[in-house]
């Protein structure tokens, strides 16, 4: 992929080492602000990708809704104490979690390696993008006509999800403070 | 000098199993669900990697959906915490042992 080297290892670099750290700071606030960067990193990674539109939703979505959100009950909960919980759980139980990730992800190395896409490349490739009006022109044009009911289900989804979590998260009618 | 598709693939397979070792070595609610994020954002990339690979859009289409996906697991991800906290008084999931008495 003709994309530029520098800025992809800078934009990766970055991702993995805070990644690594939004897993192992102690406090959960810490560990949020570290996924916001991650978050950034990707985007920058879409738009090295050509995919500007995905490059701005990401932005917009997951550094900012998602993540307003996780800060938003971190706060309301009082929740950010510094106890590192790392240190308590059953120290097999962790070597070997980390030890099936290694080696999971040397299976999947390996498979990427091993077989690149034989796929012919299809209709849509950067240059014809370009040529039709651009990222997010095309991304629209297919999201209204090809991809309009999963678009439509979409609303439904945020429905039922708004709803879920509004019956999950408010106190019960009546009830003392404390209980659920 | 050339990106590799592996590359990028094995890139996104790094921060996968990242956000897999925190599902599975964290004891605080919230960093799991911060995982499960980073999980999510690995899979979206490689489907953008695969969409730009194959000259077919229909990568980026699933990603606008996992994406629309992912706010509502938050939201109700965030909620069960919130129940949980009022519940247990703790964000610890090991606080999670109401069977076992």
């Amino acid at each position: 992929m003709d994309i530029s080297p520098v800025f992809f290892y800078l934009f990766a670099g970055l991702a993995i080492a805070f990644s690594v750290l939004v897993v192992l700071k102690k406090s959960p606030v810490a560990s949020a602000f570290c996924l916001v960067v991650v978050f950034f990193m990707f985007a920058g990674i879409y738009a090295l990708l050509d995919a500007h539109l995905i490059a701005a939703v990401q932005v917009l979505v997951y550094a900012g809704a998602i993540m307003v959100l996780f800060v938003f009950v971190i706060m309301l909960l009082n929740a950010d104490s510094p106890s590192f919980d790392l240190g308590r759980s059953h120290l097999g139980l962790r070597v070997g979690a980390v030890a099936a990730c290694v080696v999971l992800l040397g299976l999947f190395v390996y498979a990427f390696r091993a077989s690149p896409l034989q796929v012919p490349p299809g209709a849509l490739t950067a240059a014809q993008i370009d040529a039709a009006g651009g990222n997010t022109r095309v991304i629209s044009r297919l999201m209204f006509s090809e991809y309009i009911l999963p678009f439509e289900l979409t609303s439904v989804l945020l429905l039922a999800g708004i709803v879920g979590a509004v019956a999950i998260a408010k106190r019960k009618l009546g009830a003392p403070e404390g209980t659920a | 000098m050339r990106i590799e598709p592996w590359v990028v693939l094995t890139f996104c397979s790094i921060i996968f199993f990242i956000g897999l070792a925190g599902v599975l070595i964290r004891r605080n609610i919230l960093i799991i669900l911060m995982s499960v994020e980073l999980m999510l954002n690995a899979v979206n990339l490689t489907f953008v990697t695969f969409s730009r690979q194959l000259g077919h859009l229909g990568g980026q289409m699933s990603v606008f959906f996992i994406i629309t996906v992912a706010a509502a697991e938050s939201a109700v991800g965030l909620g069960l915490v919130i129940a949980m906290f009022r519940t247990l008084r703790s964000v610890d999931t090991d606080q999670i042992q109401l069977l076992r008495e």
